[in-house]
């Protein structure tokens, strides 16, 4: 929102453009309805109502005027036209590169938008139309800039971070100031010889030009690691220096101008250089200071949100950008004050925020990020084509050098040093990539085009030469990066979503922290597990919300869950859950055999169950969602009818905790109930509980990974069920896998198995239950189920069998 | 740090260790072997120490005479001056309670399996030597180490892993022992229940048993994570950069203080 009435500001001086050419050339692009368009321009224009209350004036107050049928008044409505035009424009030219799915393989999009823009641009100059204001200071530093910062900062993968962070922080901090100061420096240099005609540039305007080409903005390049998969501790690197770049060259940027004003009037002393170096650090200091504080006001608040969770995201972007214009109002930098913010609050909005907001930020960030980088993008394609240049080549082939120079200087020297600290250094490889990753982007064709020309009389230079280093890196360094990363063959990791690894990494971090307290020495790890001990007892409780069980490990399992269920839903039953449906089916026939009335009981609850679903009525709400999305009971009741159809009838369902509808019922997990579900798991797994009232409050857990075996149907319907009782086993009560429920015809079906097969193939009990289980009757305790996934083609076994078997 | 620097009181404790040092940096290396005699003098220790530490069959634990010193020191504080450990020792660390597997970091280092003097069992008391022998695991790789040392080492650091998991030394990870851990894992938050930890318990032992066992013959059971089954469950960590305690880095000792 705050983007849009910043575009809309933007635009605001295209009023005063008498003929207005972006409507036109945008009508052509994005409507292709130029002709009327233009035509509606010129005549609107022509009566010179620029003033929209003029309209109802003079629709009202002329009587000469007859009421026309038929009416057109574009200026009401030019400025968020064009803003609106704009935006399709840069989403056209974003879907239209993605159309094509190997392109992006190919260049980073930066690439494709720079392209278009300069298309857009060409037309703009051919049709012989004045260049366009696209951005001043103020729509960027207020409006463009803050999402993108804030993207980044909320989208931070936290704990490699700060594991990093020592490194991090040197070679981004230190990184952007030499390079700033050496490209500076070394262009002042070559200004100083005469033949180059650079003589009026002076220091100021140089270390200027140096701090703003010093911004590297290597998104691109993280796209192409994360695809290639690059070692975390170089991602990190890139990562933290995409983040925090920008803070430290926009600080210095805006530190330089000021000495560039004051430098107009009197001399610079070196007091002011000191007082300069000191406000740099209060800036960045006191920035941070702003967007913790912000970040743990706007945590606070989410906390109290369940019941209107619709405004979620709201507090979470109106605090963040509340963050940016205190720290602004303050001089402090607002850039990393929104990212200090994001980082903080990140973690407690996550558990506070119910699942729908959280989605709803997520997108809401990246389409304000991408939206405010793609307009960028596209105007520095666009004020490429124009007159507005000046091309010399000493300066711009010399500051190309230079950039590239003092990157490899910083990286090898700042490298060297942190390697000395590291356990594990950074390679030659890696530095070299680090090297190579220095993309310039949007960031320093703002600052460049944003240079107030009444202090910088050589401004069009500059921005040339901020457009060819920009396309030399994004063109030449983008394109080429992938195959660089490839053919170096840097470390990889294979990172990929487990529990187990969640649970093994959790459990080193605590047995790190431990050895290093037997060692009685105070390393990270300990800062670490000190700072999570404070987060724990006292920050979380004030922060989120009360019962909110969290730990690193619950939401990932939570997640892999959800990823399962939605995976399910979205490919259907049949097809994915190969494992479900034999196993379900294979039980159908034994129920067949064994207990048609049982079956038909079954039926019965499963019915109920569907009712109760449906029997919740959506409460509409003008001003909130409710919690449980219609969405999500649309995929249960989806899922129950595919179910049931498919299968006339059914081996089972569970009504695990007597809740509404079996949704916790899951493969393999469940939440006991009270905890936020995602919907639509339950249908692998169908059992039946008869009896399940005395048992409904306990979580019923299966284990099964039954691979599609349907054409072996016919096969298994021959084959002898073989039953199997669970065998209480005196003294060892190793259990694995507890299915509380079980219906009757499991049990009879365990009775038999039991006699064709003498030795038990397991079971487990629960210790609770090993009573009830010896007495035989329905509630027998139980197994789990484990079994590989997928056996395309083997005989799909039984989901009887006890997969589990303690030895 | 430098010896010279040290009354003769300290200098003689410090000779005093390294041969003790010897021995346990040599037991490091030697699997099976339970014991070596002390090597010679307080002169040739370091250099013994230096070229043990280096000798290929100590891939991943080269340990340095600072360290070492370090080490010593604290073993002492956590014994009072007495030349054993016992398990009341650790209460004394006052940072330790706080450890949600607290019991089980105990437990490892009185493990035989990890002192390498048996294949099951807790040992009473432990030496220098043996608190040496735990430290050691929690070395960094070193990065001149070729492939196989490094394979050697993440072998041995995992076994230490398996180890804490695998508490009845049945050479399995059964449900029961995974359960328990991860219920210790999230004691220290009070909030969840303890049928979330079992679930997600069983959830984990689900994707393992995916893992590694993929197709499963129709009467196949799987009776939990081997030591096998681990490595492959562990195969996209690299734990060489992961588990490794700063402290025992060289470089950093001297920041340390």
């Amino acid at each position: 929102m705050t983007y849009r009435v910043g575009e809309a500001h933007s635009m605001g001086f295209q009023v005063f453009v008498p003929f207005s050419p972006w409507s036109w050339l945008l009508l052509l692009v994005a409507l292709k309805c130029p002709e009327a368009s233009s035509d509606l321009n010129e005549s609107t224009n022509s009566t010179a109502q620029r003033e929209p209350n003029v309209r109802f004036a003079a629709a009202g107050s002329e009587p000469d005027e007859k009421i026309s049928v038929f009416a057109l008044d574009y200026d009401y409505v030019q400025i968020p036209y064009e803003v609106t035009l704009w935006i399709l424009l840069a989403s056209l030219a974003k879907i239209g590169f993605h159309l094509y799915h190997r392109l992006p393989g190919l260049m980073p999009e930066s690439c494709l938008l720079i392209i278009v823009g300069a298309l857009v641009g060409a037309i703009i100059f051919g049709t012989d139309h004045k260049s366009p204001p696209v951005m001043d200071s103020s729509i960027y530093f207020l409006y463009l800039l803050p999402p993108i910062v804030l993207e980044g900062g909320y989208f931070m993968p936290t704990r490699p971070f700060f594991e990093n962070i020592g490194s991090i922080l040197w070679w981004a901090g230190l990184g952007a100031l030499i390079n700033a100061f050496g490209i500076g420096l070394s262009l002042y240099l070559i200004c100083q010889i005469k033949a180059f005609g650079l003589s009026d540039v002076n220091l100021l305007q140089n270390l200027l030009f140096g701090s703003l080409i010093s911004a590297v903005d290597p998104v691109a390049v993280l796209a192409v690691f994360e695809e290639a998969r690059v070692n975390e501790p170089l991602y990190m690197m890139i990562f933290g220096e995409a983040l925090l770049n920008d803070g430290i060259s926009v600080v210095l940027y805006n530190i330089l101008i000021a000495f560039t004003k004051m430098h107009k009037f009197e001399d610079i002393e070196p007091v002011d250089i000191l007082a300069g170096c000191a406000r740099f650090v209060i800036v960045g200091v006191g920035g941070v200071f702003f967007g913790v504080i912000f970040g743990f006001i706007s945590a606070f608040i989410t906390r109290f949100t369940q019941n209107i969770s619709a405004i979620e995201p709201l507090i979470v972007f109106m605090f963040s950008y509340l963050s940016y214009l205190a720290a602004e109002t303050l001089y402090l930098s607002g850039i990393l004050a929104i990212t200090a913010c994001a980082v903080t609050m990140k973690k407690y909005v996550e558990e506070n925020v119910s699942q729908t907001s959280y989605t709803t930020i997520k997108y809401f960030m990246k389409m304000l990020s991408s939206v405010s980088e793609t307009l960028i993008f596209i105007f520095m394609g666009v004020s490429t084509v124009g007159k507005n240049h000046e091309w010399n080549w000493a300066f711009i082939c010399f500051t190309l050098v230079f950039c590239q120079i003092w990157r490899a200087i910083s990286v090898f020297a700042l490298f060297y040093v942190s390697n000395q600290f590291r356990t594990f250094p950074f390679s030659i490889k890696d530095q070299c990539i680090i090297f190579y990753s220095g993309v310039r982007g949007a960031g320093s064709f703002s600052l460049a085009f944003l240079l107030p020309l009444s202090l910088f009389p050589r401004k069009k230079m500059f921005v040339t030469a901020t457009l060819v280093v920009i396309y030399f890196t994004v063109f030449i360094q983008g394109i080429t990066i992938g195959p660089l990363v490839r053919y170096l063959d840097v470390k990889k990791t294979n990172k990929k979503e487990s529990i187990n690894e969640e649970l093994h990494i959790r459990l080193m971090d605590h047995l790190k922290a431990g050895i290093e307290d037997v060692c009685g020495h105070w390393s990270h790890y300990q800062v670490r597990d000190k700072f999570k001990k404070f987060d724990h007892r006292y920050l979380r409780k004030i922060l989120t919300r009360k019962n909110q069980p969290k730990s690193s490990i619950v939401s990932l399992y939570k997640k892999l869950e959800m990823k399962q269920a939605i995976e399910m839903v979205e490919t259907g039953i049949l097809s994915t859950t190969a494992f479900s449906v034999p196993c379900q089916a294979q039980r159908i026939h034994r129920i067949k055999r064994l207990s048609p009335e049982d079956v038909e009981s079954m039926r019965d609850i499963l019915t109920r169950n569907m009712y109760q679903v449906r029997q919740r009525t959506l409460s509409y709400n003008k001003y909130n969602l409710k919690p449980q999305t219609s969405e999500k009971q649309a995929k249960e009741i989806l899922i129950r009818r595919q179910n049931t159809l498919r299968e006339s009838m059914r081996k089972g369902h569970s009504l695990p905790w007597g809740k509404p509808a079996g949704t916790k019922n899951i493969r393999y997990l469940s939440f006991p109930y009270g905890h936020p579900q995602p919907a639509g798991r339950d249908t692998r797994v169908a059992e039946l509980t008869d009896n399940d009232s005395s048992d409904s409050e306990l979580p019923s857990i299966m284990f099964k990974a039954h691979s599609r075996a349907g054409i072996l149907q016919e096969r298994r319907l021959t084959q002898e069920i073989i039953p199997m009782k669970s065998l209480p086993r005196g003294g060892k009560p190793s259990h694995f896998g507890y299915q509380r429920n079980t219906s009757q015809e499991e049990h009879d079906g365990r009775g038999r198995r039991e006699a064709l097969r003498p030795k038990p193939l397991f079971h487990a009990v629960d210790e609770e239950f090993e009573s009830g289980e010896e007495s035989g009757e329905e509630t027998s305790a139980i197994r789990s189920r484990w079994s590989g996934e997928h056996r395309p083609t083997r005989q799909h076994h039984r989901s009887h069998s006890p997969l589990l078997q303690r030895k | 740090m430098t010896p010279g620097v040290h009354c003769q009181e300290e200098w003689d404790a410090l000779c005093r260790f390294l041969r003790l040092v010897v021995v346990g940096v040599a037991r490091l290396g030697s699997v099976g072997e339970c014991h070596q005699p002390p090597a010679g003098g307080s002169s040739s220790a370091v250099s013994d120490v230096f070229s043990l530490s280096f000798s290929p069959s100590l891939p991943c634990f080269p340990v340095s005479s600072d360290q070492i010193e370090q080490l010593h020191r604290r073993f002492k504080q956590l014994s009072g001056d007495q030349p054993t450990i016992r398990k009341e020792n650790f209460n004394n660390v006052p940072d330790l309670e706080l450890n949600p597997i607290r019991s089980k970091i105990v437990r490892a280092f009185f493990d035989n399996r990890n002192l390498r003097k048996g294949s099951s069992g807790l040992a009473d008391e432990i030496n220098f030597e043996d608190f040496l022998t735990i430290m050691s695991y929690f070395r960094p790789i070193d990065t001149t180490m070729d492939e196989e040392q490094v394979q050697l080492c993440r072998k041995e650091k995992l076994r230490f892993l398996f180890h804490m998991y695998d508490s009845d030394s049945d050479g399995r990870i059964t449900l029961e022992e995974y359960r328990n851990v991860v219920e210790e894992l999230l004691s220290g938050n009070p909030h969840i229940e303890k049928e979330s930890a079992r679930s997600i318990a069983d959830g984990a032992m689900m994707e393992a048993a995916s893992v590694c066992v993929g197709q499963m013959e129709p009467d196949q059971v799987y009776e939990g994570i081997t030591f096998d089954d681990f490595l492959k469950i562990w195969q996209g960590i690299d734990i060489e950069t992961k588990m490794h305690v700063r402290f025992l880095n060289m470089e950093t000792i001297a920041l340390c203080h």
